[in-house]
This record gives C-alpha cells, sequence and structure tokens, in this order.
C-alpha cells in the first residue's frame, strides 16, 4: 500500500482528467454531470485521501514521466509534506464534489459539462502540484491551476462584475507565477537543472538565498492572499460559485503554503533569522488586515473571503516563527510551530469549505448574498444552519472544536519565545503575540456577526419565507465537514502524531519528543506541568454544563414562565427593521480601526422625509498602490501610442533603423 | 590578398552570381511595374538556386543540391506563379506611388550597399569558407530589400521586398557557412509559402473593405485619440 501512493496519486489525477473529459463529452446534460461525474469525482477524492494518509509515515517515492518536452520528463515525488497536503485535497474535494453534485444548476453562464471539466482538470492540477517535482512540472501544473479556476471564477461570465473580478485574479496569479518562475532560477543556481533533487544540493551564496526566499514568498504569497497581493480574494470569492470558493479558499490557498514550505523548509538549505521576523510580521499585519475588514463587509462570502486572508496571515506568521526558530537551532520549538501551522492548514480547510458551501446553499435558497437582505434562516434552513454553526464555533476558535487546537498551539509556540538569544527579537514577540491574539478574538466577533445576522434573529425580507433547506446530497456534504471539525477537535493528539514525519522532514526534529505527559487524552506540547488541553475533558464539562444548567432552570423556573411581549420597552411593534444590523454590528469595529479603511459615508439629515444611510468602504491598497501602478502604465502607453502613426511605411523605417543601429553598434 | 584570376573558377562564379543578384535588387528597386517585379523576383530565385548548387558541387556537400532544388522549386516556380495569379485576379499591375522618388532611392541605395560592405568586413574575416567575400553583397541584398519595403505603398510589392529579403539571408547562409542545417532550411521554406498564402489572404481582404490594395488606407485603422 505505501509503495503504491505515488502510482495512486498518478491514477487520481488520470482518474479525475477523465472525469473532467467525460462531462465535456455531453456538455449540455447537467444530470449526467451531477449524478454520475461529481459523484464520482467525489470517490476518487476519497482515494486521494487515503492515498495521502497512508504515504505520511512512509519513505520518500520517486518516479519519471516520460511526458512533457524532449530531454524535459516530469518528475514526480511524494513525501510526508506532499502527502499531508494531497489528504487537505482528497478529503475537502470528496465533500465539494459531493456537494457539487446537488449544486450546480443549468443556465447559470458555463454549460454544466464545461464546468465539470474545469472543475476536475481544477482538482487535478493542484494534486499535481503537490507532487511535482522539479521546476517544470510545478510551474505547468501551478498555471494549469490558475488557469482552470480563473474560467471557474468566470462560471456566470454574463455578470461585467464577475468579469472583472476573474481578470484581477488571473493578472495578480500570473504576477506571482512570475516570481515562482524566478525564484526557481534562483534556486537552481546556475547549473540548468532543475528539479528539486538538484535544488536541495546547491549551496547559495551570499544575498542569493534571501532573493530566492523573498521570490517565493512575493510568489506564492500572491496566491494566498498576503498583504498588499490580498486584493484577489475578496473580488474573485463572491464571483465564483459557491464549492468553486470552497474549493479555492480550502484547497487552493494551501498549495501556496506548500509551495512556501517547500522552497522555504526544503529547497533552500539553512534559513536566516530575519526572513523569520518578515514573514512573521508580514503574516500578522495580514490577519490583522483580513480580519478587521472582514467584521465592516455585508456580502456573506465577502467577509469569508476576508476571513480566510486573516487565516492565511496567521498561518504565514507561524510559519516565520517556525523559521525563526530553525535559524536560532531550536528544532524542537520550529517543530511544535509547524505542527501548529500544518493543523491550522487542516482545520481552515474543513471550517472554511464547510461555511463556504453552507453560504451556498442559503444562496441559492434565497438568491440573496447580502447580509442586510438575510436573517431568521435557522427556522427554514435548520439543517443549513446548525451544520454551518459548527464551522462558525470552530473557526472562531472555541473549544472543543478544531479551530481551538491550532491557534492554541500556535499561542504555545509563541509564549516560548523568550527563549531566543536575540533580545530584540525577544522584545518584539510579545507584540506579536498580543497582535495574533487580537487577530484570532476579532475572528471570533466576526464570526458572531456572520452567524447572527445570517441565521438568527427574524428575517430581513419576506420572501425568505420561502427558502428551502439544502437538498440531502448537500447536508450530506456539510455534515461530513462538520464531523471532520468536530473530529479535529476531539483527537488532536492523534493528528499531530501523524503530522510528525513532516517535522522530521522539514526541521530536523520531532514535535513530540519533548511532550511531558501527552497522551490519547492531554495534548502537553512542552510540559504537562506548563500547559496541557484535553478536549475530550473540555467536552464533557460543556455538556454536563449545559445539562446542569437546563436542569436548574427546569427544576426553579418551570411553571413560573410569564408570558409577555419580549424585549418590548415600550415599542410593542417590533418589525425585522429594528435587528442590528451587519452595518451596526461591524460599526465598532469601523470606529475603532478607522485608520485602516477608506470610508464614504452618506449620513441622513434629521428633516429627510426618506431617510438614508449609505456606507462605502474600501481598502487603502488599491488607491496607494495599485491605481498608481495603472496610472503610470496608462502613462506609458500613451507615450508609446505616440509613435503609433499607423503608416506602414514608418513602422518598417522604425525596424529598419533599429537594425541599422545594431549593425552599426555591433560590428 | 589573391587577384581576381588567381582564385579558382567555380569562386569567379559565385562571385559573378553574386553582383548579378545586387544588380538584380536595384532593378527591383527601381522597377515601377509589378509584373516586373516579379519575374526579377523570379531571376533572383534563379540565380540564387544556381550558386547554390555551385557551392555544392565544389565543396562536396550533398544537402546544398537539396536546397537547391527546393529553392528552385519554391522560389522560381511556385511563389511566382502564385504572384502573378494573384496579380491577374486583383488587377494590379502598375505600382506608380512611391514615397520617395527612383534615383532618390537610388542614392539612398548606394549608401545602404557601402554600409553593408563595411559591415561584412569583419564578419568575413571571421568565416572559414572560400565564398566568404560575398557577404557583404548578401547583406546589402537584404537592406535594399527591406528599403523597398518601406518605399514601396501596394501589399503586394512590400510582400515582394519580403520574399527578396528572406533570399538575401539565404545567400548569407550559404556563402558564409555553406548553408544553414536542413531543419532551419526546411522550416523556413515552409514559413515563406504559408506566409505567402496567408497574405494572399489578405489582401483580398483588404481589397474587399476599402476597394483597393494600397495601404494608406489602413491607416485609418490607428487608434484615435
Amino acid at each position: 500500500m505505501n509503495a503504491l501512493a505515488l502510482d495512486l496519486v498518478i491514477a487520481v489525477i488520470v482518474a479525475w482528467l477523465a472525469v473532467g473529459a467525460l462531462g465535456l463529452a455531453r456538455p449540455a446534460r447537467l444530470k449526467f454531470a451531477s449524478r454520475v461525474l461529481y459523484p464520482a469525482g467525489a470517490v476518487v477524492g476519497v482515494v486521494l485521501a487515503i492515498a495521502g494518509f497512508a504515504a505520511m509515515g512512509a519513505a520518500p517515492q520517486s518516479q519519471v514521466l516520460p511526458l512533457g518536452l524532449p530531454d524535459l520528463p516530469f518528475h514526480l515525488r511524494i513525501d510526508s509534506l506532499s502527502a499531508f497536503f494531497l489528504l487537505i485535497l482528497g478529503s475537502v474535494a470528496a465533500a465539494v464534489s459531493l456537494y457539487s453534485a446537488g449544486y450546480f444548476r443549468s443556465n447559470e453562464g458555463t454549460p454544466p459539462g464545461l464546468v465539470c471539466f474545469q472543475y476536475h482538470a481544477f482538482l487535478a492540477a493542484m494534486a499535481l502540484v503537490l507532487v511535482a517535482d522539479d521546476g517544470y512540472v510545478f510551474m505547468v501544473a501551478w498555471e494549469a491551476m490558475a488557469l482552470t479556476s480563473y474560467f471557474l471564477v468566470t462560471t456566470d461570465h454574463r455578470v461585467p462584475e464577475i468579469r472583472r473580478a476573474g481578470f484581477l485574479y488571473l493578472l495578480i496569479a500570473h504576477v506571482g507565477a512570475l516570481a515562482i518562475l524566478l525564484c526557481f532560477g534562483v534556486l537552481q543556481g546556475g547549473s540548468g537543472d532543475y528539479t528539486f533533487g538538484a535544488m536541495r544540493g546547491q549551496q547559495l551564496s551570499g544575498l542569493w538565498p534571501s532573493a530566492a526566499f523573498f521570490l517565493a514568498l512575493f510568489g506564492f504569497g500572491a496566491k494566498a492572499g498576503l498583504l498588499p497581493l490580498h486584493v484577489w480574494l475578496p473580488e474573485a470569492h463572491p464571483a465564483a460559485p459557491s464549492p468553486v470558493s470552497a474549493l479555492m479558499s480550502a484547497v487552493m490557498l494551501k498549495t501556496a503554503i506548500y509551495g512556501l514550505l517547500r522552497v522555504s523548509f526544503d529547497l533552500l538549505q539553512g534559513q536566516l533569522w530575519w526572513w523569520g521576523v518578515v514573514a512573521l510580521g508580514l503574516g500578522l499585519v495580514t490577519a490583522l488586515y483580513g480580519v478587521v475588514f472582514a467584521a465592516v463587509q455585508t456580502d456573506m462570502k465577502r467577509l469569508l473571503a476576508y476571513s480566510s486572508i486573516e487565516n492565511i496571515g496567521i498561518i504565514v506568521a507561524g510559519i516565520g516563527l517556525a523559521i525563526l526558530f530553525r535559524a536560532y537551532a531550536k528544532p524542537l520549538l520550529a517543530a511544535i510551530t509547524l505542527t501548529a501551522v500544518l493543523y491550522h492548514c487542516l482545520n481552515h480547510a474543513f471550517f472554511k469549505s464547510l461555511l463556504f458551501l453552507a453560504t451556498g446553499s442559503v444562496l441559492h435558497a434565497t438568491r440573496e448574498r447580502s447580509l442586510g437582505r438575510l436573517g431568521g434562516l435557522i427556522h427554514r434552513m435548520p439543517w443549513v444552519a446548525w451544520l454551518a454553526l459548527v464551522g462558525t464555533l470552530a473557526i472562531a476558535g472555541l473549544p472543543p472544536l478544531n479551530g481551538f487546537v491550532s491557534e492554541w498551539l500556535l499561542l504555545q509556540a509563541f509564549l516560548f519565545t523568550p527563549t531566543l538569544p536575540q533580545s530584540f527579537v525577544n522584545m518584539l514577540v510579545p507584540l506579536a503575540t498580543a497582535a495574533l491574539v487580537l487577530a484570532v478574538a476579532l475572528s471570533a466577533y466576526v464570526m458572531v456577526k456572520f452567524y447572527g445576522i445570517v441565521f438568527l434573529g427574524r428575517p430581513r425580507e419576506s420572501s425568505l419565507a420561502h427558502a428551502q433547506d439544502a437538498g440531502p446530497v448537500e447536508r450530506a456534504a456539510l455534515a461530513y465537514l462538520a464531523l471532520g471539525c468536530i473530529a479535529l477537535g476531539l483527537f488532536p493528539v492523534n493528528v499531530i502524531a501523524l503530522l510528525d514525519p513532516i517535522n522530521a522532514l522539514l526541521v530536523g526534529s520531532s514535535a513530540l519528543q519533548g511532550g511531558g505527559g501527552s497522551s490519547w487524552l492531554l495534548l502537553a506540547p512542552i510540559n504537562a506541568d506548563r500547559s496541557s488541553y484535553s478536549p475530550l475533558i473540555v467536552l464533557v464539562v460543556i455538556i454536563a454544563v449545559v445539562l446542569l444548567t437546563m436542569q436548574i432552570v427546569h427544576r426553579f423556573y418551570h411553571g413560573r414562565v410569564r408570558s409577555a411581549p419580549p424585549w418590548d420597552c415600550g415599542f410593542p411593534g417590533q418589525t425585522p427593521r429594528m435587528q442590528d444590523t451587519a452595518e451596526g454590528f461591524g460599526q465598532p469595529i469601523r470606529t475603532v480601526f478607522e485608520p485602516f479603511f477608506r470610508m464614504q459615508r452618506h449620513l441622513p439629515s434629521p428633516f429627510d422625509a426618506e431617510p438614508r444611510y449609505a456606507v462605502k468602504v474600501d481598502d487603502h491598497v488599491w488607491y496607494w498602490l495599485y491605481l498608481p501602478i495603472a496610472r503610470g502604465v496608462e502613462m506609458l502607453a500613451r507615450l508609446a501610442g505616440r509613435i503609433q502613426q499607423g503608416r506602414i511605411s514608418v513602422y518598417l523605417t522604425f525596424s529598419f533603423f533599429t537594425l541599422l543601429a545594431l549593425l552599426f553598434f555591433v560590428r | 590578398m589573391p587577384t581576381l584570376t588567381t582564385l579558382p573558377l567555380w569562386v569567379q562564379i559565385i562571385n559573378l552570381l553574386a553582383a548579378i543578384l545586387l544588380l538584380l535588387a536595384f532593378a527591383m528597386l527601381a522597377q515601377r511595374r509589378i509584373v516586373s517585379l516579379i519575374d526579377l523576383y523570379a531571376w533572383q530565385g534563379l540565380v540564387l538556386a544556381s550558386s547554390t548548387a555551385i557551392v555544392g558541387y565544389a565543396t562536396g556537400q550533398p544537402h546544398l543540391y537539396f536546397s537547391a532544388g527546393l529553392t528552385l522549386l519554391l522560389k522560381v516556380a511556385l511563389l511566382p506563379w502564385l504572384l502573378h495569379r494573384l496579380v491577374r485576379q486583383l488587377d494590379v499591375k502598375w505600382d506608380v506611388e512611391r514615397l520617395i522618388n527612383v534615383p532618390t532611392t537610388m542614392i539612398i541605395g548606394l549608401v545602404l550597399v557601402v554600409f553593408a560592405f563595411n559591415l561584412a568586413v569583419p564578419i568575413s574575416q571571421l568565416a572559414s569558407t572560400v565564398t566568404r567575400a560575398t557577404l557583404g553583397i548578401a547583406l546589402a541584398t537584404v537592406m535594399l530589400s527591406f528599403l523597398m519595403m518601406i518605399t514601396r505603398r501596394k501589399a503586394i510589392s512590400q510582400v515582394i521586398g519580403f520574399l527578396s529579403m528572406e533570399n538575401g539571408l539565404f545567400f548569407a547562409a550559404t556563402s558564409a557557412t555553406y548553408g544553414m542545417p536542413m531543419v532551419v532550411e526546411l522550416g523556413i521554406a515552409l514559413d515563406v509559402l504559408v506566409g505567402m498564402l496567408i497574405l494572399g489572404v489578405f489582401f483580398f481582404q483588404i481589397r474587399e473593405q476599402f476597394d483597393s490594395l494600397d495601404l494608406k488606407h489602413l491607416e485609418k485603422l490607428k487608434d484615435s485619440e
């Protein structure tokens, strides 16, 4: 089984492509795609998850496929790092494919069979990225991933905003890909050998390792959504169909994390401490920026997209810390940090795909994305609402769910930093810890807003009364992801044991060796005296407290219930309009973090017959970075446009004189 | 420095052919009738084919025969025939309108030839072939053809200029290195053929749009401010 893992992955890639090709054969048949192809894709996803799981602890395997250009075959390799990310891909893709079987409708832009092809090609490309073992295959798969996801984002291409969002995504994806290509160019160190094996053996000198690291940070950061390259996320995620948003956020962003880990820990030999500081700072700024913007969003998918930016920020900050520990030769701490990072990748994949799929169900049931027109859906869509509650609690970082475990582990790692030899870094880290805690706490706030506005309260529109709950297939997919969130939260020790081979591979240490008291029940990363966490005990206590409270309430208050209009405070005629709105809920954040935003507000005057309140929150980055670049390019284009005369003879004369001048100078 | 008469006979013939090539390039520059232009192009092809064959015979490189045959087939027979047919179908026999008048063009051409010879001196000293002296002529042919493309207005004469530029390049390759590798040569031949066909289609499109093949109509296509 272990020896077959790589063959199995290749078979999975081929199978996904074949499923997609079948969809292409019947582009207009929705039923064929939804009844046969997507479930088949889900089964393939399960197979991939099993292959990844089996390969986690196994020795690396490599293979050379006689594909590609002459003298440039495909090198593939699977080690525990790629196996882990394949596990994420497989397990999430299974759920998303199952969900897609019930989700896609016809007449939504691209024909369903074509969407099916793009979807499966996207999955296959991501799997290929994860097993690529030379720069050439990596770039081919990476670009295939970018292109297929671009077409998926622009599925509903009749809407101009969606086309614009897709273009922005494609642009940033290509800028990033260019940086990655340059990074591989630096890593091969003039040998001309682009296999990863050769890159590992290169000893780069001087500033070259730093150049490679920062090119990788830029390139993979563009895909992951690091500041200031995050602008495509809040545009592309709402534009894409929900299963696609789920896949992009849960898995595609993780491939960028995979690439960053691969380059900075595997391909580069030896890390410098200040890379870690830069990555840490950038990650924390991104996390704060993302969560603050998430708090003021009024579109539920935009909110989730900003929340993805926040999570990616946390993950990159963790990577930065791991680099810091690695550079100061503290392998145990690096291993714990890395475990937290990988754990968070897995967790984020589960809860974010759950939430994106839940928004998909809400979207289909209500045709509404704006938080201002939703509300009270827990009565109309109980399945979706309760399952989404699990995801919401998990992403908010509440025990005993999975989000808590990884964030707690990461905090533990941060709290150990004062053992570093450099006092400057030691002073910096408490600040970073505070920023991390702030981001995590704000994300809980954001999630309360998301869940409360969409599912609780009373419906804000009368049309919401007709909302239908999701179908059985979609429910099954959501339930699977919710169960995943719970299981990952309840059995952290097993998950960490599963992740340990990656630590051995990347930092040469085990996260478990220092664990004083880790057992199946108790998680203690350093020492049981210092800190430990047992999710099962927490769960038992929570259940006990809930039951006890219910008993007490039942015992003491039952029968003494007085029926009265609730909370009327002298306003007996309550309407849904009186509820807290998305804007209202985010208002404190908007006030506290005002410098983050560029706001345009329209306040009604007291004498207005029809008072109207409007607020538009924009990103400073657009105005400070992107618009100046766009203006510069436009100016250059105008200058270049001056030599456009429209006469062929003039053009020919230009090239003629260029030729003459060149000939004259080179002679 | 060997005098002309001490050179082997075949080198003298190559030199003669090179001179004819240059003469033909000037003739093309001065020619106003498109039909005669095509004939001149065919002659150029013939000169090229025979010089390639002679180099092949003298240096004992059989693949040059093949390339001479290809040149003969393509540049003497097929392309002129295609061009003649185009001219007949499109009914353009004259290219009277020129941007620069003939005498001025000839003077510019002379300057270019001097420049080309000046340029070729260091290159031909590097080359090891016996025929290296003709490199300057080959370069001059390329430049004169380029000049022809600039000064003409009709699309067809520009295409002929382009084709004759390719002739010059081919001649340069033969004289400096005894020909390019076969693959490259085949590729170029195919490119020329396909380019010719595509341009033929374009001519019809242009005429359909503007009722003329004069390129000044295309000036309207520019992006207006």
